[in-house]
């Protein structure tokens, strides 16, 4: 049985896309779009690895992050920040609200796989 | 020959109609902004005219044949008092401008305080006082009918009551059409005004035609004329000195106080400078229309057979003589004089009921919700509406009741004594400082008893109780308490002595009264305003403490002054504060002005109150206080200097203080620009990139590949159209685009813009008035449809109402059209309604996808380029934008 | 000099100072008219003061338009503007 994926993000087709490959490499991938109820998403499925993006609607990926860390269970969950605004100040930022690792929109696909292998397995 | 009943009503009706005419042509002259010719000094002059009523035109005559030269002190006593206008009547002027009068009720009110009360004792005075004389002229009327009747081949029955009530169901109907036909900010009724200029001209030339006819067709020159009167029972009459003075000062004052009067000197008036041409004019008018009532009473008395109605000379004359074209005219003189006053007294006393009484009854029953979602408006002109017809009825009913019979002149007078005992409150009010509240309620109430008891009522002999008992020996069998001869004075005049008593008693009263209470900081702060009108005309009221929101006092206002003339007093508000859109800081100096603005409509006391519902407390604050306390011109220079330079730094700091917070925010919205954009290309390209890397690695069914080619394609064309928006905005901003200016049909415009944006019927309802879209103009037509486009859609994604609604609202303003586009929603928040504006300025709760928030940026960018503006509407209950255009669009671009 | 009309300047120019007593010849003008107004009731009605009413007719309408004239002068001057008044 393949690991646990949740989703968040508002984009239909990335979501699509990104569900289409993890899928296919055998992950049960779950989805969310509202920014101001991912963190009580989170809590009620506790996935093994979390995709979050930034620009969410209603609330910023930076403040579920900070949530998600300060919730005890949740601390140690390897989380994945998607970005599509590039630049270092978002990277910090990113590191410093407690993110696994980063990576920016738009991405090569192998790189999202191998990453998440690695955050899963770790 | 004899003239028939039918051709006399005929002729009664196509002059109505004459007038309706006038009067139309009038109202619309002035709805396209050609007012000036309607109001020069000269139609000023002629309105003031409804002073001379039927009791005038018939009853001078009547009164001349009774008492010979004593009817001239009805026409002397205005005279001085217009000649000496500089002294009252300029004052009152500038008072009723600078504080925005409605009624004589208004003014006494607002100055004492806005007290309510005393609008409502003045309202219930001038309803009291005025009802007799519409009886009067309703019963001239019928009465001149009744005479060519009676010469006629009798054929014709005369119902006396049934014409009465026509005329004066007639005479709703006109005062209903023309005198509430808008709310007038400032109370002005031109289609009125010209009718009742058009009858002062008929009223007078019928009576020098009728006076020309007698001196030189009847008696055969002036000469005969002359003996004629020396030989008359005029000749054996005496003056009295006490009706010589008595009455003069009596119609004297009934001229300022008398509501029609009021209504015609002062709120009707559209300048100042009319008031020096009448105060010759005026008695000029009223000189020509004396003249000849002794020569046509003193021949009326010598060929008419004894016993006939003087009353009715001026018309039974020339039918005696078989000039019935004369005699027709002089019958519309006549009726003229009759119409002409009810209509005046009718509106001015409709203002009152409505604004004293009907207003503030209906808002404490609505309590504070009605101000802002009641319809104040509406409720208003209703109230208007059938207040005219109620006090038309009243008239009526008191003609019915009355039977019609006493001399004409004598209820004239009576009316005139019970309206004058306004005039200590008045005269107090404007020219004494230490004049209160309590005082001029204490006079009023003093003076209106004396006169019920001495006068009014025993006019009505026993049917009111006033039997030859009471009179004769007094109340209670007191003998110093009989009606015509208090303290057992007796000998007087009836009217001379209820005048000479109730006005001592009254101001002793106000005097009293006023020296014995304290007036409250509103009233010492109105006194302040009134007595010293000429030094500061500038301020009223007062309001301090809780912080209303612009928005709900612009809800209030469109209410009230339609929405218009509310947007524009906003929005010129916020212009002199130095702010762009529609919401002005509310600053008291701001609430001063929009709180005149609609006394203008409802009265100082009713508008008072209903900003005060909204702002909260009604304190007047210490700042106010100094200028009661500034007695000095040197204290007041400083002040107003004072005042001057806050003004200024209250408006450079909020300039200040808006350009500080514009440039945060953009200073913030372009640090965010460089990630915005990434962030907008990136997405896109994402999609694109995630699936063109799927298809080529993968093997996938024809099903999938569709569906993963398709989003590619449709992602694709996002990133085109957002770079598209970037490089029209990045164009426009820059100054370089070429406008295609061309001749369109504005309906033609948004048909095609709704159609193109995607508002069909069952995703939108659109409401349009096509009638007032139909003209053409000039201008960029893609741009502009570009535009609508931009809004029409931003409403079909944004719009939460369950059954989404627009309106399409077109005005013209001169040289310039507006296009508000209102829908039903929830609208935008005040935070935001200043950035929607601005790039990349998406609402935090968008829905949308492939919005990158350039759309509402491009159109500000559009119609800056096209001369012309889009704005926030707030307070329209939905979401609201104003585009404004000119019709020509001038090549400012290039 | 009164280029504050708050702050009454001690001495007039004489275009102001003219216009001052023209204001004042306005205030009194209608006393004047009530005087004359109130002449009749001296006649009495019979020995030597006595009139006949034709008499007292033009008398009465002799002072209407003696002080119709006087308003329409004092109109005439009041209502000049201020400017034009001092460039003369």
């Amino acid at each position: 049985m393949g690991k646990s994926v949740l989703l968040i993000e508002d984009e239909p087709n990335i979501i699509e896309a990104i569900g289409f490959i993890l899928s296919r490499d055998g992950w049960t991938v779950a989805s969310h779009t509202d920014g101001a109820t991912a963190v009580d998403a989170v809590r009620k499925t506790v996935p093994d690895v979390v995709i979050l993006d930034v620009m969410l609607p209603n609330r910023s990926g930076y403040d579920i992050l900070k949530d998600l860390r300060n919730d005890e269970r949740l601390t140690n969950l390897p989380i994945m920040m998607l970005t599509a605004r590039g630049q270092t100040k978002d990277r910090e930022m990113a590191q410093e609200a407690g993110a696994s690792c980063f990576m920016t929109k738009p991405f090569s696909n192998k790189d999202v796989l191998s990453t998440l292998r690695e955050l899963a397995g770790g | 020959m004899t003239l028939g009943f039918n051709i006399l009503v005929a002729t009664a009706l196509a002059y109505v109609a004459f007038l309706f005419f006038v009067a139309f042509v009038a109202e619309r002259r002035a709805a396209d902004g050609q007012s000036r010719w309607l109001r020069s000094p000269y139609i000023y002059t002629l309105s003031l005219s409804v002073y001379c009523t039927a009791w005038t035109f018939y009853g001078a005559v009547g009164y001349a044949a009774r008492s010979g030269l004593e009817y001239v002190t009805i026409y002397l006593g205005p005279t001085i008092v217009i000649i000496g206008w500089w002294w009252v009547l300029r004052k009152l002027v500038r008072i009723g401008r600078a504080q925005r009068v409605t009624s004589i009720a208004d003014l006494i009110s607002s100055r004492f305080g806005k007290s309510n009360t005393l609008g409502v004792l003045v309202t219930l005075l001038a309803v009291i006082g005025t009802t007799p004389y519409i009886a009067l002229q309703l019963q001239s009327v019928t009465l001149s009918f009744a005479a060519f009747a009676s010469v006629g081949d009798g054929t014709a029955e005369v119902d006396l009551n049934s014409t009465a009530l026509w005329v004066a169901a007639g005479l709703a109907l006109f005062t209903i059409v023309f005198g509430t036909r808008n709310l007038d900010a400032n109370e002005r009724h031109h289609g009125v005004v010209m009718a009742i200029a058009v009858e002062a001209v008929v009223k007078l030339f019928a009576l020098v035609a009728v006076g020309i006819f007698v001196v030189w067709g009847v008696a055969g020159g002036i000469s005969e004329t002359v003996a004629a009167i020396d030989q008359s029972k005029i000749a054996a009459w005496q003056v009295p000195t006490s009706k010589w003075i008595g009455l003069t000062f009596l119609s004297a004052a009934a001229f300022l106080c008398l509501p029609r009067m009021f209504q015609v000197l002062v709120v009707e008036n559209a300048d100042e400078a009319h008031v020096s041409t009448a105060s010759w004019a005026f008695p000029l008018y009223l000189l020509l229309i004396s003249l000849f009532v002794v020569p046509i009473a003193a021949i009326g008395l010598s060929i008419m057979p004894a016993g006939s109605n003087p009353d009715l000379f001026v018309l039974t004359i020339p039918l005696s003589q078989g000039q019935n074209s004369l005699a027709v005219l002089s019958f519309l003189g006549g009726f003229s004089s009759a119409t002409s006053m009810v209509i005046v007294a009718a509106i001015a006393l409709s203002t009152m009921v409505s604004n004293h009484i009907v207003m503030p009854i209906w808002l404490s029953s609505q309590g504070s919700s009605a101000v802002v979602s009641g319809d104040v408006r509406y409720v208003l002109i209703i109230a208007r509406r059938v207040s005219i017809g109620a006090v038309l009825l009243l008239g009526y009913l008191y003609y019915r009741l009355s039977g019609g019979g006493s001399a004409l002149a004598a209820i004239g007078l009576i009316s005139f004594t019970g309206v004058v005992q306004v005039l200590p409150a008045l005269m107090g009010g404007v020219f004494w400082r230490g004049a209160t509240r309590v005082g001029a309620i204490s006079g009023l109430v003093v003076g209106f008893a004396v006169w019920a008891y001495t006068l009014f009522l025993p006019s009505f002999g026993a049917s009111a109780g006033f039997g030859p008992d009471l009179m004769a020996n007094g109340l209670l069998g007191w003998s110093w308490l009989r009606p015509q001869a208090l303290m057992s004075i007796s000998g007087l005049d009836p009217v001379i002595h209820a005048l000479l008593w109730s006005m001592i008693l009254n101001t002793v009263a106000f005097i009293v009264g006023s020296i014995s209470s304290f007036p409250t900081p509103t009233e010492r702060l109105q006194g302040a305003q009134f007595v010293n009108v000429f030094d500061h005309s500038t301020r009223a009221g007062g309001f301090t403490g809780g912080a209303p929101e612009a928005e709900d006092l612009l809800v209030m206002s469109q209410r009230i002054l339609g929405g218009r003339d509310a947007q524009n007093f906003f929005h010129a508000a916020a212009r002199k504060q130095g702010k762009d859109g529609y919401l002005p800081e509310i600053t008291p100096d701001f609430l001063f002005s929009l709180e005149r603005q609609l006394g203008g409509s409802v009265g100082a006391a009713t508008a008072h109150a209903m900003i005060g519902q909204i702002v909260g407390g009604n304190a007047v604050s210490v700042h106010d206080l100094m200028a009661v306390a500034d007695e000095t011109a040197q204290m007041m220079e400083y002040s107003s200097r004072l005042e001057a330079q806050s003004v200024e730094l209250t408006r450079t700091a909020s300039q200040l203080r808006d350009a500080n917070e514009k440039l945060t925010a953009l200073s913030v919205q372009k640090d965010a620009f460089l990630s915005q954009i990434s962030h907008e290309l990136r997405t896109p390209m994402t999609s694109i990139r995630a699936f063109s890397e799927i298809l080529r690695e993968t093997d996938l069914s024809t099903d999938e590949k569709e569906k993963y080619t398709g989003i590619i394609h449709a992602e694709a064309q996002r990133l085109t159209r957002l770079l598209d928006d970037l490089l029209d905005l990045g164009v426009l901003e820059n100054g370089k685009v070429n406008l295609n200016v061309q001749s369109a049909n504005l309906e033609n415009v948004l048909d095609h813009a709704l159609s193109a944006a995607g508002a069909d019927r069952d995703v939108l309802i659109i409401k349009r008035n096509r009638t007032k879209e139909d003209f053409p103009f000039v201008t960029d037509i893609d741009r502009l449809s570009q535009v609508i486009i931009n809004i029409v859609s931003n409403t079909v994604k944004y719009c939460d109402a369950d059954r989404p609604e627009l309106r399409i609202a077109v005005h013209h303003m001169g040289q310039s059209v507006s296009i508000d586009f209102i829908d039903n929603g929830t609208g935008i928040p005040k935070t935001q309604q200043d950035v929607i504006f601005e790039k990349f300025s998406r609402l935090s709760d968008h829905k949308s996808a492939g919005s990158a928030g350039l759309g509402l940026a491009i159109c500000r960018e559009i119609m800056l380029k096209l001369g012309g503006t889009i704005r926030y509407l707030p307070g329209q209950g939905g979401a609201a934008f104003r585009l404004v255009l000119p019709i020509e669009h001038a090549l400012v671009a290039q | 000099m009164d280029d504050d009309p708050k702050l009454p300047p001690v001495f007039l120019e004489r275009a102001s100072y003219r216009r001052r007593r023209l204001r004042d010849a306005a205030r009194l003008w209608p006393v004047f008219g009530v005087i004359l107004i109130l002449f009749p009731l001296l006649w009495g009605q019979s020995g030597e003061n006595a009139r006949t009413t034709s008499g007292a007719l033009a008398y009465i309408f002799g002072v209407w338009g003696v002080l119709i004239c006087g308003a329409l002068i004092l109109a005439r001057v009041l209502a000049r503007p201020e400017k034009e008044e001092r460039d003369q």
